[in-house]
């Protein structure tokens, strides 16, 4: 016995860094454990702020989730990161600030202002479906047979374009911009009602509307023939530059129901939001394993209560950590489960 | 005839020193006439003649590209050698500019006074430590660092590396934007950062009385600084050439080009990753350095954003991967517009066509950048003078259409199980689905309809 152990500590020696499948396994649920602990401890310490935390991670985990899915869907059919769709969101929140307040004149949600919400959904979700099919269509398609790293590259230069764009002062300039809009209606621990009932309203036919595009119509099984095989798809009659346009669309709208929606509720709007927010969404989509829709909507709902856990919560770090929190998520998620919840593992081809 | 055949290696081996040595020869001239000029040659020139060179060029510009130069070789390393996607490169700057900030500034926390070799005056209160020894230091703080960030990330490849590494650029910003109150401890003074940071000294030549004896922002300073920092980038840029030729190079290249076979040829993967991180990293700690006392003479941590780690990598992509020299001229090329390059466009423009850009054509740098980048990925990918070896790699065909041409990735995925997890369960796999394989290699032989009931499988 002894020997043996010593002749595979030999020849064994200099590759056994990495720790053994079983220590992994009991690390990652010792990981899971501890999270699970730290959330009935803050049930335990302070159940209203609990709650309270609740509602906001729910307010902003839907916008996440939205967010998210526009990264999900263009990374399960293209295998891109498409780092400028978080700064495309930011645009979509300052046309709606402008659309809703300098143009329609909304100071105040009331009864008649949901019809000004409606136009700055329709408006938003057209823009953002197309500036992002303009982006593939004068960037990514060119650069689907590319190496990896010219695509991501793009994406980093279309995301410092929009950027910019946001920065000049005739869009929203280089500081925060505060808009004018009051929240009326009952409040629950510091969350107004009326917000999370707005999210929850434009969110949840959003979210059955994709699901329903997805899975029923002809052009989900197109999306979904064409993130299998694009060669396969296009030898079955499929046209992969139409599917795949639209689904940068598609992602490209729900970033837009998702900046109308943030602007309402932060009525603020400012050029970095869109990396700092799409970062969070990213993270969101890779939790839930990316490529997977109702991963993404898990994901983006679990990483929305942590960081709301994490600022409102009895035992939390508060909001000066709350990028630190999701990205350590992040990390450890990528070294005990870089598939994610949902997500199927990944070899590599030769 | 003996003489000549004996003259021969000998003339050969002339030149391949001389080869060798163009280089370092060629780098020191450019330096010093750059030192010269700004020294010597612009003061004594008559006005119209010196005056467009400082506007286009003026040797605090000058300055930044040098310490661009350091950043951008030192991102060259793990992106450009290793190709390893890091976006977080950003937080090995941070790094060095707090341990210069820690290391030799006036103190923001502590109340003991240490001097070592340090050029400013031994009274002052607070650490002050000579700014070589601070490099070093510096660099091997960032390289720890760098085996840090890089532990977690061996596993994973290309865009997932690319987050993982973003990620810890955006924590260890927020890290050290909340510095100022981690656990009750005052560790890094949070958002005013720490100023000042003691300026360069130049020991023997400050006291002869030839350079002045303290490095700081003025204009006899700043062109002392040109040395300083030109020989540092002379350093990084040896250290980038040697390894590239050494066995850790060669490592490196190989793991850029296809990771697998590196493996199977035997190279570490874990050790030469881990290398290439805190090789990298000990550049950018320099390079932080560097920064922090020569250019800003300060560190805050709202210098340190994601934007800046785009940059660097926008340096080495423009300029090509790979190349020390393609990677060096696309830090000059980038900063100098970041910081003069487009104002005085501007000024050009208005001085033909009577527009007014000068103040705004700055402030689209951003938009500048992102449209250099897009099209420089769209018609240019290889970057400015681009390394033969990745040129061949950013024209390849990728290796989806290699696939859709009967790679198999059945027979595929086993093996890169069994590499992954190197025990015996993976080798019975590859039996098992070589022995799948042949029999439906036989099937396909033998009837038509195998296709069909491999798809059913899968």
């Amino acid at each position: 016995m002894a020997t043996a152990s010593l002749v595979v500590g030999g020849t064994q020696r200099k590759a056994k860094v990495r720790l053994g499948p079983v220590v992994e396994r009991i690390l990652g649920y010792a990981v899971l454990a501890l999270v699970l602990v730290w959330l009935v401890a803050n049930i335990v310490a302070d159940p209203d702020r609990f709650l309270g935390s609740l509602l906001v991670g729910l307010q902003n985990g839907l916008l996440y989730a939205l967010v998210a899915l526009g990264y999900t869907m263009v990374y399960g059919i293209v295998e891109l990161i498409n780092f400028a769709h978080g700064d495309l969101f930011m645009l979509t929140t300052i046309i709606a600030a402008g659309l809703m307040v300098t143009l329609l004149g909304v100071t105040q949600l009331t009864a008649v202002s949901i019809l000004a919400l409606l136009l700055a959904l329709v408006v938003c979700m057209a823009a953002g479906g197309f500036i992002n099919m303009s982006a593939e269509f004068l960037a990514y398609r060119r650069l689907r047979s590319a190496p990896k790293l010219a695509p991501l590259m793009t994406a980093v230069g279309l995301s410092f374009i929009f950027r910019g764009i946001a920065q000049q002062e005739y869009v929203n300039g280089s500081a925060q911009k505060n808009w004018p809009i009051t929240w009326g209606g009952p409040v629950i621990e510091g969350v107004y009602v009326y917000k999370l009932v707005m999210v929850l309203a434009v969110t949840v036919p959003l979210l059955l509307l994709m699901t329903w595009i997805v899975s029923r119509t002809k052009m989900g099984k197109a999306m979904r023939a064409v993130a299998q095989d694009q060669d396969g798809a296009r030898l079955m009659g499929i046209n992969v530059n139409g599917t795949i346009s639209f689904v940068f669309g598609l992602g490209g709208a729900l970033a837009g129901a998702a900046g109308v929606l943030y602007f309402l509720c932060q009525t603020q709007t400012y050029y970095d939001t869109g990396t700092q927010l799409g970062l969070i969404a990213f993270t969101s989509a890779v939790l839930g394993g990316i490529g997977n829709l109702s991963g993404a909507v898990v994901g983006g709902l679990s990483i929305g209560i942590i960081q709301a856990l994490n600022e409102g919560g009895a035992y939390g770090l508060g909001s000066t950590w709350s990028q630190s929190v999701v990205f350590i998520i992040l990390i450890i998620l990528m070294v005990f489960k870089p598939e994610g919840i949902f997500g199927r593992p990944t070899t590599e081809k030769v | 005839m003996a003489a000549a055949s004996h003259a021969a290696p000998s003339s050969s081996g002339g030149q391949r020193s001389l080869g060798r040595l163009a280089w370092p020869i060629g780098y020191v001239v450019v330096i010093l006439f750059l030192f010269f000029l700004y020294f010597s040659i612009l003061p004594s020139l008559v006005k119209p003649v010196s005056a467009p060179v400082l506007a286009w060029l003026p040797v605090a510009t000058i300055n930044e590209c040098l310490m661009w130069a350091i950043m951008a070789l030192g991102l060259n390393v793990v992106v450009g050698y290793a190709g390893l996607l890091d976006l977080g490169y950003v937080a090995f700057w941070a790094l060095g500019g707090y341990t210069a900030g820690w290391l030799m500034a006036f103190p923001f926390n502590w109340t003991w006074d240490f001097h070592l070799f340090s050029p400013v005056k031994s009274t002052l209160p607070g650490t002050h430590i000579n700014f070589w020894l601070v490099c070093i230091v510096a660099g091997i703080l960032c390289a720890i660092l760098g085996l840090i960030i890089g532990a977690p990330t061996l596993r994973l490849r290309g865009d997932y590396l690319a987050l993982v590494t973003l990620g810890f650029g955006e924590v260890i910003t927020q890290f050290f934007r909340n510095s100022g109150d981690i656990a009750g401890f005052n560790l890094a003074n949070g958002d005013p950062g720490i100023s000042p940071i003691d300026p360069i000294g130049t020991g023997p030549l400050g006291a002869a009385g030839i350079a002045p004896p303290l490095l700081t922002n003025s204009a006899a300073g700043n062109v002392w600084k040109i040395l300083v920092l030109g020989l540092l980038v002379g350093i990084c840029i040896f250290v980038s050439l040697r390894i590239r030729e050494g066995r850790l190079g060669r490592a490196w290249l190989a793991l850029r080009e296809d990771e697998l076979a590196a493996s199977m040829m035997g190279v570490p993967l874990v050790r030469v990753k881990l290398l290439a991180y805190a090789v990298g990293a000990f550049f950018g700690g320099i390079g932080g350095v560097a920064n922090a006392s020569a250019i800003t003479t300060a560190v805050s941590p709202s210098g340190f954003d994601f934007g800046k780690s785009v940059l660097v990598l926008l340096m080495v992509v423009l300029g090509g991967m790979g190349n020390v020299w393609g990677v060096t001229i696309g830090a000059f090329l980038l900063s100098w517009l970041n910081s003069n390059g487009l104002k005085q466009i501007g000024v050009q423009i208005d001085a033909i066509a009577g527009t007014n850009l000068e103040a705004s054509l700055p402030r689209y740098n951003y938009v500048i950048l992102g449209l250099l980048l897009v099209l420089m990925m769209l018609f240019r990918r290889e970057g400015l003078i681009p390394e033969s070896r990745t040129k061949a790699l950013m024209q390849m065909p990728s290796r989806t259409e290699a696939e859709s041409l009967g790679a198999d990735s059945l027979e595929a995925e086993a093996e890169t199980d069994a590499v992954e997890h190197s025990d015996a369960g993976a080798d019975a796999k590859i039996a098992a689905s070589a022995a799948a394989m042949a029999g439906s290699g036989a099937a396909a032989g033998a009837g038509t309809s195998s296709g069909a009931r491999r798809e059913d499988e899968s």
